[in-house]
């Protein structure tokens, strides 16, 4: 057989320097970005689902009307809801459902194919869909503003923490969800232990009612459980109700169920690997 | 390049009959079984080597591309592609390595092929030069230059698959993994692909192993086959080879310029085809000689070839012999 042209040898042994993930980075928030505007009308409708905190700001607000309810005036309570749901708009994560999705349909071996970690493509398409949740975040930041002023922290060290809680409380969702959707890779689905989760979420991280709402018990359990770095300790920051001492304690909580999240997603996901029967075609 | 040692791969699989009792009855007794998907194979293919992997559905020619290719863990067995251990997924390997499964597809649905070779560029970290060098040649090559800028969605199945086998070997991949690369593509566009896989192995000495249901693939693309039944390797070499152990008969297809006697044939061997003025006659190897010699002496003959059985004929009846085996 004639090779006419052989190929240049693969650069093998390549350093993953900083430089080289950057600008991989950057392509896949470009083609992130590319496909969110792709789905823009699906997208738009998805994110004006996220509504749940205006229900419950609706029911709140009625009942604080004839005076306050565990400390939160009508306007504390629209304060805390817009504020819950600005920082659910901005940590907005769909990895569980795109994995199991994959999984079950046998695509993830294209995937898996590529010298690329799966789930890092997965976070760049979330993130570069922040600048279409923009579109719904930034009338709610100026109604938030306008409204709930008197309510939000005036300390500029709580803004510059929120920047960090933000990423953080990302994070955990999606790395919550990349260890649950790896399960799917030995039991072939893992929806329903998702939906579980979300559950347990939805209540202990103050997404539907205000920490401070619940029974002592609850409560104390909840500081220390990792959904409450979800939700609730971004909004407190935007609320100033912690000074810096406490604030950067909870912070460096929120960082350390990071760092355990990261280490069992990358267990979950090698252990997974040995079973995944790549079914399908 | 690749080396394959008592390779097995076996599937759990959870037996359940229909009907909601039996449903019911699953939630608290799941019976699994193992599924020998590959059962103790080896071979080595070299560097350069275009071969076609052969089997029924269900003989484990996919798995066996999976494991290859890093997707699967090997239940048991040695497995080397490239100088690497696939199911380590080593950059290095990756970087070498494509696998086109004709029934999934890597472009992104929603958006042009060109932002997938921009995407595979980035995670093939493509030098500049050469990025813009493969992708002229892809495109000339396969007829690219009006479909790059299309949303893959608004595609044809052809042309999608052009576009998949274009993505695949930006990279340039010394290693091409295809499964059923042609499968669903009308006859011209097979011809197309198979052209080129042909010309990007003569002209980067890639290594092909393909899979393919369309026998002219096979007989158009590899000179060497393996065929696989049940998870056991049950022939490797030529495909001349294969059909004459199989099959040794021939077919001598004539054309006559009078109708003739259906008896006038069966003097040659057994008549298959009959009408009007052309038949076909199969007739043993060894008889082959004395057949050609009479048709040539007691026929009105305008023309005679002399071809082997077609190829799914060989196929079909190697699996029938396996499996009354």
């Amino acid at each position: 057989m004639r090779v006419i042209d052989a190929p240049k040898a693969p650069r093998l042994g390549t350093p993953w320097g900083v430089r080289r993930f950057a600008s991989l980075y950057a392509q896949l928030l470009r083609t992130g970005f590319a496909e969110a505007v792709a789905y823009r009308a699906e997208f738009l409708i998805w994110m004006f689902s996220t509504n749940m905190p205006l229900v419950m700001l609706a029911i709140w607000a009625a009942a604080a009307r004839s005076g306050p309810v565990g400390g939160y005036s009508q306007q504390g309570f629209a304060a805390y809801y817009l504020c819950a749901l600005l920082v659910r708009l901005m940590t907005g994560a769909w990895v569980v459902w795109e994995l199991t999705m994959e999984i079950r349909q046998g695509t993830l071996a294209l995937r898996l194919l590529r010298p690329i970690h799966p789930l890092l493509q997965w976070s760049a398409d979330n993130i570069a869909a922040i600048p279409m949740r923009g579109v719904v975040a930034l009338p709610v930041t100026a109604i938030l503003l306008w409204v709930a002023r008197g309510e939000l922290s005036h300390r500029w060290f709580d803004w510059l923490l929120l920047l960090p809680a933000l990423a953080g409380a990302w994070l955990i969702y999606f790395l919550v969800q990349a260890i649950i959707g790896t399960i799917a890779l030995r039991f072939e689905s893992a929806a329903s232990l998702f939906t579980a989760w979300l559950g347990f979420s939805n209540i202990l991280s103050g997404y539907l009612v205000p920490l401070d709402l619940f029974p002592r018990a609850v409560r104390d359990a909840a500081q220390w459980l990792p959904f409450r770095f979800q939700l609730s300790y971004p909004v407190e920051l935007m609320l100033g109700r912690w000074n810096h001492e406490q604030a950067l304690q909870l912070l460096g909580v929120e960082w350390i169920y990071v760092a355990f999240f990261f280490l069992c997603t990358r267990t979950a996901w090698r252990a997974g690997l040995r079973y995944y029967a790549a079914y399908g075609g | 390049m690749i080396e394959v040692s008592r390779l097995r791969k076996w599937y759990r699989v959870h037996r359940r009959e229909p009907g909601l009792w039996a449903a019911m009855r699953s939630l608290l007794h799941r019976p699994y079984e193992d599924v020998k998907a590959v059962d103790d194979i080896s071979f080595a293919i070299g560097s350069g080597e275009r071969v076609g992997f052969l089997g029924p559905n269900g003989a484990g020619k996919t798995t066996t591309l999976k494991v290859l290719s890093g997707l699967l863990h090997p239940t048991e067995g040695k497995v080397s592609v490239a100088g690497f251990t696939p199911q380590r997924r080593e950059r290095g390997f990756l970087q070498q390595i494509t696998l086109v499964m004709g029934q999934k597809q890597q472009l992104l649905w929603d958006l042009p092929p060109s932002e997938t070779f921009l995407l595979n560029r980035a995670i093939y970290d493509i030098p500049k030069k050469q990025y813009q060098e493969t992708v002229a040649e892809l495109t000339e090559l396969l007829e690219l230059s009006q479909l790059l800028g299309k949303p893959t969605r608004q595609l044809s199945l052809g042309e999608r698959m052009k576009c998949e086998l274009a993505v695949a070997l930006l990279h340039r991949p010394r290693v091409l993994f295809l499964d059923e690369p042609t499968i669903g593509l009308d006859v011209s566009m097979q011809a197309t692909v198979r052209g080129f896989v042909r010309a990007y192995n003569e002209r980067f000495g890639a290594t092909v192993l393909l899979t393919s249901h369309y026998m002219e693939d096979v007989a158009a693309l590899c000179p060497r086959v393996m065929v696989i039944d049940k998870g056991r390797l049950i022939y490797d070499g030529s495909l001349p080879e294969l059909v004459r152990r199989v099959r040794p008969d021939k077919r001598v297809h004539v054309k006559l310029s009078k109708p003739v006697q259906r008896a006038d044939l069966e003097a040659l061997g057994t008549v298959i085809e009959h009408r009007d003025a052309e038949a076909v006659v199969q007739v043993s190897q060894e008889a082959l000689q004395h057949a050609v010699a009479r048709a040539l002496s007691a026929l009105p003959l305008t023309d005679l070839t002399v071809e082997d059985p077609p190829l799914e004929e060989v196929m079909r009846d190697l699996f029938a012999q396996g499996r009354a085996a």
